[in-house]
């Protein structure tokens, strides 16, 4: 059985996106997720739907710096925002960022569906905070979700990186 | 090295050969060597496991799946190893079903212990053929060759030399292997070639970076949700909310401001496709359904437990008992017992399943997540009444599966949303398709007793399981009845039995470990139906009955390490447990001893053990409770692991490490919730998992490498002992003896912690 139901469009618009240093404009309804915009309008791969929810963090990016979960966030809210993913995080052109350096040194990952959201968020964490305990990534990393278990090799290279 | 002639004399355990070599004479140029092009993807074929390139480099061809353990890259560390060449010259290329025979993807911990095994005897095979091929073309005997980085040369002559890559490399192996017939992870092969002695090995045993981890890191690559098709369209399965209900009526209407969007509907099968993602997930939201009247009746969540006791049992497994158990509980001045209980789990992969089908004309392509494309791609077939020859499976990195997750049922959706709209069609779930709807790891109870003499020695150990099968559906994909699509266009269910028992070397002079099963909740399509979960029952079995020596220790007044190394008689298991204990520093006792870790807090240590398929590992837990709240935090974990020979020391180690998080998140946080009408565990705040708060501050291992030993697996063993050694921890820091998972601070509290 095939139903087709073919009506007028719902009120889409263009927006303009700055992401990883490059302007775009995309043509979409305004309440979507930046996510969906990141991922089917300009095909980028690394924000990854993990909820829907804002509870797992696999969809990370940072706007104006700070880490924030783009599967909750209107596209349209983003304004003028700089949106960065993992793939601009070093700067871009493949360039690796500290923490990435670090994940590749303590080979982190097993599935590594989510990692984009650790990488993002302790990125932003050690901008703000260069030199943390134990305690404080601990702290700055809750929320995120993990099921592999790989919580003790990402302990591990977060520390690397603060040393880097 | 220099080749020991033995290497090509030894036929091993598979009798007469079949073995038909096809070789140029003496003077042969290398471009006349192999075949020009591919023999057939036939598991007799070397051709279907090693491959020269060009510039001499090594392509494994793997039946297998790595699911992020390392598990590729240990099997290249055994090619690399019997053809003489350094890591970085081999290649694998795994789940693809037109380049790799079926050995059973990710499955039963077997990734090195059987597919990785298989394929370092066909690259002893391939380097026997490329020896005897250079000792033609140099006109110098085998004996009087050595082998070093892919070049084969005379030990007399060292400029008398040919690589491998000058002898086939572009072209194919044209020689056969004898094979046991086996397809899956029994699947091994073998020829004349034999693997190289230990003292040998060069790359086994070293740890080489893994491949996928920087494109992973850097984000430059696939995994399944980034696959696009031309043409491709969004799709969303729409599921009741009352589980077994079936679509009646549905609203067109409802959804006729999303522009493009299709309704999908087949019998109970309701899905809707979009050429944008959002507006299919818009639409899936938006549509108005009517739902039949579903009465799924399922017991309430606290009174799962017994509905298990008072249940029927569908299937018995009573076991070979050992001595004579009825006359020694008979006969016993005292008896010990107790019972334990196990929640439904949920895989909670970190994404909800995705997966791309392509139907052209007769043939079809599916790519999966799933950790077993062969078996997945049958499956797709069976949707499109295709010969499975006919649809080619990738494999695609994909979130973990820790089992038979919701990647199998992602296929046959999007086989049968394709097949119904004729394009191309990508779905996905979201997020409670991944938790609601995934397969479940089995609930059950499990009743443990001890006949002790007057003098406390256990004469008879009797151990019960009793719980849904661990196989509801299939592990496997294959069948339509084993996915939820197959089952709503009326596949009608055909539940599998299958349990297990507890895996240990106790020598108690009698014995009996018996299991049984009951009936799924419901028939079809059921958010309860069973599957595997990371170590299939593995975890449920030895929480119950590594707590039970426990117990049964501390009702003598002996010391639970004390008591282990009483009665363990395999010498590889005590040396586990001796390891563990020794380095984590045991604290010996013979009752809980409630010590004070400040801050109204108290603290515990705890062990267990297991055996695995012939892996064997011990741990001791550290834990420290909040009395007040009883909030449990393990904070350390010291494990000791014995797999046989070790292949990559640093992935065991991170493999474990894994397991060991994973394994505290089943225990202390893990339940899937439901009420009479459905899982209500829907997201990460219904179904929580361990947050890293909550991670050990210390997970020390202990490796024990037998490399006299083949290897055995890793994947899943040190999951299966940690619920237990946190339940004895538990009672050390509190007297508490917590008989039910998972170890949340209400039933801490139901179990007497004031």
């Amino acid at each position: 059985m095939f139903t087709d139901s073919r009506e007028e469009d719902v009120a889409t618009k263009e927006i303009q996106l700055n992401v990883d240093g490059n302007n775009h404009v995309i043509t979409a309804d305004p309440e979507m997720p930046l996510l969906y915009a990141l991922r089917d309008d300009l095909g980028l791969r690394n924000p990854r739907f993990g909820c829907g929810l804002a509870q797992c963090g696999a969809c990370t990016v940072h706007i104006d710096g700070q880490a924030v979960r783009s599967c909750v966030t209107p596209v349209d809210s983003v304004g003028v925002g700089k949106v960065v993913t993992l793939a601009g995080l070093g700067g871009g052109n493949g360039k690796a960022h500290k923490i990435q350096t670090a994940f590749i040194e303590e080979q982190v990952p097993q599935c590594g569906y989510c990692l984009n959201g650790w990488l993002m968020t302790a990125a932003a964490f050690l901008e703000a905070n260069p030199n943390p305990n134990d305690g404080e990534i601990r702290d700055a990393l809750s929320g995120l979700k993990c099921r592999c278990g790989t919580h003790y090799s990402i302990m591990r290279a977060v520390k690397r990186a603060a040393r880097a | 090295m220099t080749i020991n002639v033995n290497r090509r004399t030894v036929l091993g355990a598979f009798g007469a050969l079949t073995i038909s070599v096809v070789l140029p004479g003496h003077k042969a140029r290398a471009a006349v060597l192999g075949a020009a092009t591919q023999p057939p993807l036939k598991p007799e074929n070397l051709s279907s496991y090693i491959q020269v390139n060009a510039d001499g480099t090594v392509v494994a061809f793997w039946g297998k799946m790595d699911m992020g353990q390392g598990t590729d890259l240990g099997v290249a560390q055994m090619v690399a190893e019997e053809l003489d060449l350094p890591i970085f010259k081999v290649f694998v290329q795994q789940g693809n079903t037109a380049t790799s025979i079926n050995q059973g993807g990710a499955s039963g911990s077997t990734g090195i212990q059987q597919g990785g095994t298989a394929l370092q005897s066909a690259a002893a095979e391939a380097r026997y053929q490329l020896v005897d091929m250079a000792s033609k073309q140099l006109g110098v005997p085998i004996p009087d060759l050595k082998v070093d980085d892919g070049v084969i040369s005379s030990l007399a002559d060292p400029a008398k030399s040919v690589t491998y890559a000058e002898l086939i490399g572009g072209r194919f192996f044209d020689t056969q292997l004898e094979w046991n017939q086996k397809i899956g992870n029994s699947l091994f092969v073998k020829g004349r070639g034999t693997i190289k002695p230990v003292a040998d090995h060069k790359v086994i045993g070293s740890s080489p970076m893994r491949r996928d981890v920087p494109w992973k890191v850097m984000g430059s690559g696939d995994y399944v949700v980034d696959i696009k098709v031309p043409g491709m369209l969004h799709a969303r399965v729409i599921r009741p909310e009352v589980a077994g209900a079936v679509p009646v009526e549905v609203d067109a209407t409802s959804v006729k401001d999303i522009p493009d969007v299709q309704i999908v509907r087949e019998k109970g099968f309701l899905a809707i496709v979009a050429p944008r993602e959002w507006d299919a997930i818009r639409a899936a939201d938006q549509l108005k359904v009517t739902w039949s009247d579903s009465t799924p009746n399922f017991p309430t969540q606290a009174g799962i437990f017994d509905h298990l006791r008072n249940a029927k049992s569908v299937h018995r497994e009573p076991g070979e008992d050992v001595g004579d158990v009825d006359a020694a509980f008979a006969g016993a001045a005292k008896v010990v017992e107790a019972t334990y209980d196990w929640p439904f789990q949920s895989h909670a992969s970190m994404g909800p399943a995705c997966a791309v089908v392509e139907i052209n004309g007769d043939r079809a392509t599916l790519w999966t997540g799933s950790q077993k494309p062969h078996f997945s791609a049958a499956g797709v077939a069976a949707i499109l009444d295709m010969p499975s020859e006919n649809v080619h499976g990738i494999w695609v990195p994909g979130p973990g599966s820790y089992g038979r997750n919701d990647a199998g049922d992602a296929a046959a959706d999007a086989a049968l949303i394709a097949k119904l709209t004729g394009k191309p069609i990508r779905v996905q779930g979201m997020r409670k398709d991944g938790t609601r709807w995934d397969p479940k790891g089995p609930a059950s109870i499990h009743t443990a007793r001890a006949a002790l003499d007057k003098d406390n020695n256990v004469l008879a150990w009797h151990f019960e399981s009793k719980g849904f099968s661990r196989v509801d559906v299939n592990s496997n994909e294959s069948a339509t009845r084993d996915t939820l699509a197959g089952q709503l266009i009326d596949t009608p269910l055909k539940p599998g039995v299958g349990f297990g028992v507890p895996e240990e070397s106790y020598g108690f002079p009698a014995k009996r470990k018996a299991w049984e099963t009951v009936a799924p909740l419901l028939d079809r399509a059921s958010p309860l139906r069973t599957t595997h979960l990371r170590d299939p029952v593995g975890p449920q079995i030895h929480f119950a009955s590594e707590s039970f020596m426990d117990e049964v220790a501390y009702a003598i007044g002996v010391d639970p390490l004390e008591f282990r190394l009483k009665y363990i008689t395999d010498p590889r298991d005590i040396a586990v447990v001796k390891a563990a204990t020794e380095k984590a520093g045991w604290q010996a006792r013979t009752a809980a001893r409630r010590q004070s870790a400040g801050d109204g807090k108290f603290k515990g240590q705890g062990m267990s053990y297991a055996q695995r398929s012939g892996t064997r590992v011990a741990v001791v837990c550290e834990v420290e409770i909040e009395s007040k709240t009883g909030r449990i935090w393990a904070r350390k974990f010291t494990v000791a692991h014995d797999c046989g020979m070790i292949v990559n020391p640093r992935q065991l180690t991170h493999t474990i490490e894994g397991n060991i998080v994973q394994a505290i998140s089943r225990s202390v946080h893990e339940e899937v919730q439901f009420d009479d009408k459905n899982v209500t565990s829907v997201d990460w705040e219904t179904y929580p998992i361990l947050d890293i708060t909550e991670t050990p501050e210390t997970i020390d291992v202990v490796l024990i490498d037998h490399k006299e030993l083949p290897p055995s697996g890793a994947g899943e063993p040190s999951m299966r002992p940690v619920a237990a050694a946190i339940a004895n921890a538990i009672f050390d820091a509190t007297g508490v003896r917590i008989r039910q998972a998972p170890f949340t601070p209400d039933k801490l509290k139901a179990a007497g912690l004031a």
